[in-house]
């Protein structure tokens, strides 16, 4: 085990230094003169002449790889346009509302997710798996910005809603935006999750119906437990083995659906500086926030396969 | 815990008339229809049979486990003289694998891969002993040791992957009889491992009989394995017993056309056969299109217009012997002198 | 009698390991030695067959003659040329000399392709029967192995598993082979219909002089079908001799435990049986000396340290080899097995 964790992060390493490649040409795949863009087009000559020195652009492009490699390695990211603030400090502003959005999302996805596949599984073609299994259809297709704003319609801002809950004093249930309060949570994370709940609702119930068709549930039956441990001890744990994979990628993707939905919801994430930036020209920033997506997609991904790998106990061998 | 007050009874096992159906859109597929036979306490009864004559699916009728689209739609099963298709499901669950046990086929994807063997054991006796999981590991490891599992504390603790087929099917063994069951379902349990395997397998299995008393039903489409192991044996063919009779009996003098033809068609490990074999020509019949009058007519070298028509009766000779084959009813319109035994080749192919 | 035999085959020292990856950096840290340095010849005309119970590499053998995985070293001769040393075109001119038949024909023949269209396929790659005279004999292919001109347009699934290895057999037969590998073409079948396909194999080999290399762990189905039977054990042939002697007089302790071990319908008969105890070691790391010897009754030390190599005693019929140090005290007895 503590052999395949080794072999495992080493191969990581070809995998980051192929994204910081990817991350660092970025700027230069930008048509035209990347330190034009970033001052604007009307910029005096002077002035892009300045960050093109600034920033080394005219340096040849191995030697700038380098040395940006060189400083990221440092933990300097280079410096926002916009604010002049480090760029490592921007982010790490918003670094962790991303990530608890991200992981509120994973846990409502899972929570939902594994109940709704195991009742799907278990009450094979009855009404409640056609059910479950249409809400699920209905959650992968529906678009989760389109989500995001028909909550904020419907349950905050567009009607008046009876006061159920005392310890709501507002007038609707939920915030449109920020975060930090329960109210502010709420909305985007079921935005978020709802897309990898359906996704992990559906995997779960394929992997279970394979898994109850299997030879050693019956010999579980045959000895006369109930069946309540026959799922829950005998099936289910063979069916999370595939699903583990799933929330893995579902996790990395949810770093990515956080744009849209930060955006919508006025969150100050990751996402949203990602746009904001774009939409200023910050490449520093977007350079660096991407690079720090990707990492973190690297990480989950180990960490899935090391996961996988503890429930699977038949590929421990070597 | 078990319920000793049950009625008297001669027989561990007592099948009338079993039929089990399965239901598609459209048909109704008769896997197992009007099968019966009986095991007499602490005897081994072979049910041998090729694929698709339902003997698989009288095991799992026998344990109440057949699934939807399957039912059993007929017929009485007698347990120590109860019938078990009038128990209840929580009813039956105290039965599995505490007086009924099974073993199954393929000992590689029998075990759940991801609890240890000794968890997989100590869930016997935990669900129907009520043991606290120490007690229940300690009752474990001795029957570990029981069917002769070497270092029996380390196996406890593995994965069934970690083990090979051979122990993985006494890994079954020992789980099946963790209760001390009256009755052991045995279906094909050596027919995955390898022959020398094979061997102590069913070595410990007929040892562990006269050891713990209990009846066997073992099914197997090997008759050199029944002929070894069973006292009695009943040959199955589209869902119904063909003959069912001693194993001395059946070998040295077999009555029906098919098991007469399915012993010919062995080629035997320990004489020579000149020529061709003799076969039993045609296919197996598919369960959606089963014949209308005996199910071997289509294949069966002797068929007469009675055997297509109509299905015979199951004849009961003085010593409990039992056949379902017109030729030895007063009704055979054939040749009177038949002869089962006669050569029966029409070409080869 | 093989004196006279004109040599069709002739494998010298086949070796086939199948390395493991491992470690750190995946790389090969040991083999599995799947065959391991074995010999034998096959005669025109004859079926050998190879026994053995599951991992002595009896099936990989018959991949290894065919190239279907290269081995690793030694010679396989077809008629006096060395196979090993043709190139992959060569060899695949050379294939259709020799076919192969599997255990499950469902995964070895396509299932989109109808019956006539998997035959005329195999007609047109080696290109043996001109092009107008294909549709005639792929009709006469299904004749001969007791298929009819019906069946022609109808696909894999609607066969039973016999027709399907009738149809395995008749492709192999299209391109006129003189060796066919059959490995365990009839265990998968119904014991009435196993018949059926056994009979048709040896009406094949009557009427086109077919050479079958038949590989197969049913010692019933070998005895009746084989001329001459070579036993594996762990990789090694430990036993090779004509079908009778093999069978009345086995030499080797694991060709007699091997027989003893089968059941017999025979109810009459008392039975000796052998139990041997264990499983069959890992090929990856097997047992010094006599592979067989940490299963063996009779082992001794001298088992442990030197590999017996094949030999024949004078009380042993011409062609009869078994490789044991021990061979006159297994037949005399005179050590009882130590259980």
């Amino acid at each position: 085990m503590f052999k395949f964790i080794v072999r495992r992060i080493i191969q990581t390493i070809p995998v980051i230094i192929g994204v910081t490649i990817i991350v660092f040409s970025m700027m230069h795949l930008v048509p035209g003169d990347p330190a034009q863009i970033m001052a604007g087009e009307s910029a005096p000559a002077q002035q892009v002449e300045n960050i093109r020195e600034r920033l080394g652009l005219n340096e040849p492009l191995p030697k700038q790889y380098l040395s940006y490699l060189g400083n990221a390695l440092l933990g300097d990211l280079g410096n926002s346009m916009r604010s002049g603030r480090a760029v490592t400090d921007e982010i790490s502003a918003r670094f962790w509302v991303t990530i608890e959005l991200a992981i509120y999302s994973t846990i409502l996805a899972v929570f939902i997710g594994l109940i709704a596949g195991v009742i799907s599984a278990t009450k094979k073609y009855s009404p409640q798996d056609t059910i479950i299994m249409l809400i699920a259809l209905f959650g992968l297709s529906m678009p989760n910005f389109w989500l995001g704003l028909m909550l904020i319609q419907w349950f905050s801002i567009g009607i008046d809603l009876p006061n159920w809950f005392p310890f709501i004093n507002d007038t609707s249930w939920f915030k449109p935006s920020g975060w930090g309060s329960f109210q502010q949570i709420v909305l985007p994370v079921i935005t978020l999750g709802t897309g990898s709940a359906a996704i992990i609702a559906r995997m779960t119930r394929s992997s279970m119906l394979e898994v109850i068709g299997q030879d050693y549930i019956r010999t579980a039956r045959a000895k006369g437990i109930k069946e309540r441990i026959v799922i829950y001890r005998h099936a289910l744990k063979n069916a999370l083995i595939p699903v583990v994979t799933v929330v893995g990628l579902q996790f990395g993707g949810l770093l990515g659906g956080a744009v849209l939905t930060e955006t919508v919801f006025a969150i100050n994430g990751m996402g949203k500086l990602v746009i904001d930036s774009i939409a200023a020209r910050d490449f520093p920033v977007v350079q660096g926030t991407i690079l720090v997506i990707a990492l973190l997609f690297v990480l989950v991904n180990l960490f899935v396969d090391i996961t996988y790998r503890l429930l699977n106990k038949r590929i421990d061998l070597d | 815990m078990k319920n000793n007050t049950s009625k008297e009874y001669e027989n561990i096992l007592e099948i009338n008339h079993l039929q089990t159906s399965f239901f598609t859109k459209n048909a109704e597929i008769k896997a197992v229809d009007g099968l019966s036979f009986t095991i007499p306490k602490k005897k081994t009864l072979g049910v041998v049979g090729e694929s698709g004559s339902g003997k698989s699916i009288t095991s799992l009728s026998i344990m109440r486990l057949i699934d939807n689209p399957g039912k059993i739609v007929g017929g009485e099963i007698y347990f120590k003289g109860e019938d078990l298709l009038q128990k209840s499901e929580s009813e039956m669950r105290k039965i599995r694998g505490n007086e009924i046990s099974m073993i199954f086929q393929e000992p590689m994807t029998s075990l759940n891969p991801t609890l240890t063997v000794g968890q997989q054991i100590s869930e016997s006796y935990i669900t129907h002993q009520e043991l606290s999981k120490k007690e229940a590991k300690q009752k474990s490891l001795e029957m570990l040791k029981l069917v002769g599992i070497p270092s029996p504390k380390k196996r406890l603790k593995q994965y069934p992957h970690e083990l090979s087929g051979g122990m993985r099917q006494r890994i079954m063994i020992a789980m099946a009889l963790a209760c001390d069951p009256d009755l052991l379902i045995a279906d094909e349990p050596t027919t995955a491992l390898d022959v020398t395997i094979q061997a102590q397998i069913l070595d410990l299995i007929n040892e562990l009989q006269d050891r713990l008393g209990m009846g066997v039903l073992l099914i197997t489409h090997d008759l050199g394995i029944v002929a070894e192991t069973c006292d009695y044996v009943a040959v199955m063919y589209g869902g119904q017993v063909m003959e069912f009779a001693d194993v001395k009996s059946l070998f040295t003098h077999p009555k029906h056309p098919y098991t007469v033809g399915l012993m010919k068609s062995i080629p035997p490990h320990d004489r020579d056969v000149e020529g061709d074999l003799d076969v039993i020509k045609g296919s197996v019949p598919s369960p959606v299109e089963m014949p209308n009058g005996c199910r071997f007519a289509p294949r069966c070298p002797f068929a007469t217009d009675l055997c297509h028509q109509k299905l015979p009766n199951i004849e009961t000779d003085s010593y409990g012997n039992q056949i379902r084959c017109w030729i030895y009813s007063d009704e055979w319109d054939g040749d009177p002198e038949v002869n089962v035994h006669a050569k029966t080749t029409e070409g080869t192919t | 009698m093989q004196k006279q035999q004109k040599e069709l085959l002739k494998v010298t020292e086949l070796k086939q390991y199948f390395p493991i990856k491992g470690g750190i950096l995946g790389k090969t840290i040991n083999y599995v030695k799947a065959v391991d340095g074995i010999s034998f010849t096959i005669y025109e005309g004859e079926t050998l067959s190879i026994v053995g119970e599951s991992g002595c590499g009896k099936s990989t053998t018959g991949r290894a003659i065919l190239r279907l995985d290269e081995p690793t070293s030694g010679k396989v001769e077809f008629k006096g040329e060395d196979l090993l040393s043709y190139s992959k075109k060569k060899m695949n001119q050379e294939r259709k000399n020799m076919q192969i038949i599997f255990q499950d024909p469902y995964a070895s023949i396509n299932p989109r392709q109808t019956v006539r269209q998997i035959l005329n396929e195999a007609l047109e790659i080696q290109n043996v029967v001109p092009k107008k005279e294909r549709n005639q004999r792929v009709i006469e292919l299904l004749e001969t192995v007791g298929l009819g001109e019906h069946q022609l347009d109808r696909y894999p699934h609607e066969f039973s598993g016999g027709q399907r290895q009738r149809i395995g057999i008749a492709r192999a037969l299209s391109v006129n082979p003189e060796l066919i590998v059959a490995d365990e073409a009839v265990s998968a079948l119904d014991v009435s219909i196993q018949a059926q396909v056994i009979n048709l194999l040896k009406k094949l080999q009557r009427e086109f002089q077919l050479t079958y290399l038949f590989i197969s762990h049913d010692l019933g189905v070998v005895r009746h079908i084989s001329d001459r039977i070579i036993v594996m054990y762990l990789g090694k042939i430990v036993e090779i001799a004509d079908k009778k002697s093999l069978f009345k007089n086995p030499k080797h302790p694991y060709t007699k435990a091997l027989l003893s071990a089968i059941p017999s319908t025979d109810v009459e008969k008392e039975k000796q049986r052998i139990i041997l105890g264990g499983d069959v070691p890992s090929p990856i790391n097997p047992p010094s000396g006599c592979r067989f010897h940490t299963r063996c009754p009779f082992a001794t030390e001298l088992c442990k340290t030197e590999e017996p190599k094949l030999r024949r005693m004078d009380m042993m019929k011409e062609g009869h080899q078994a490789a044991c140090h021990f061979i006159e005290t297994v037949e005399a007895n005179e050590k009882q097995p130590i259980l």
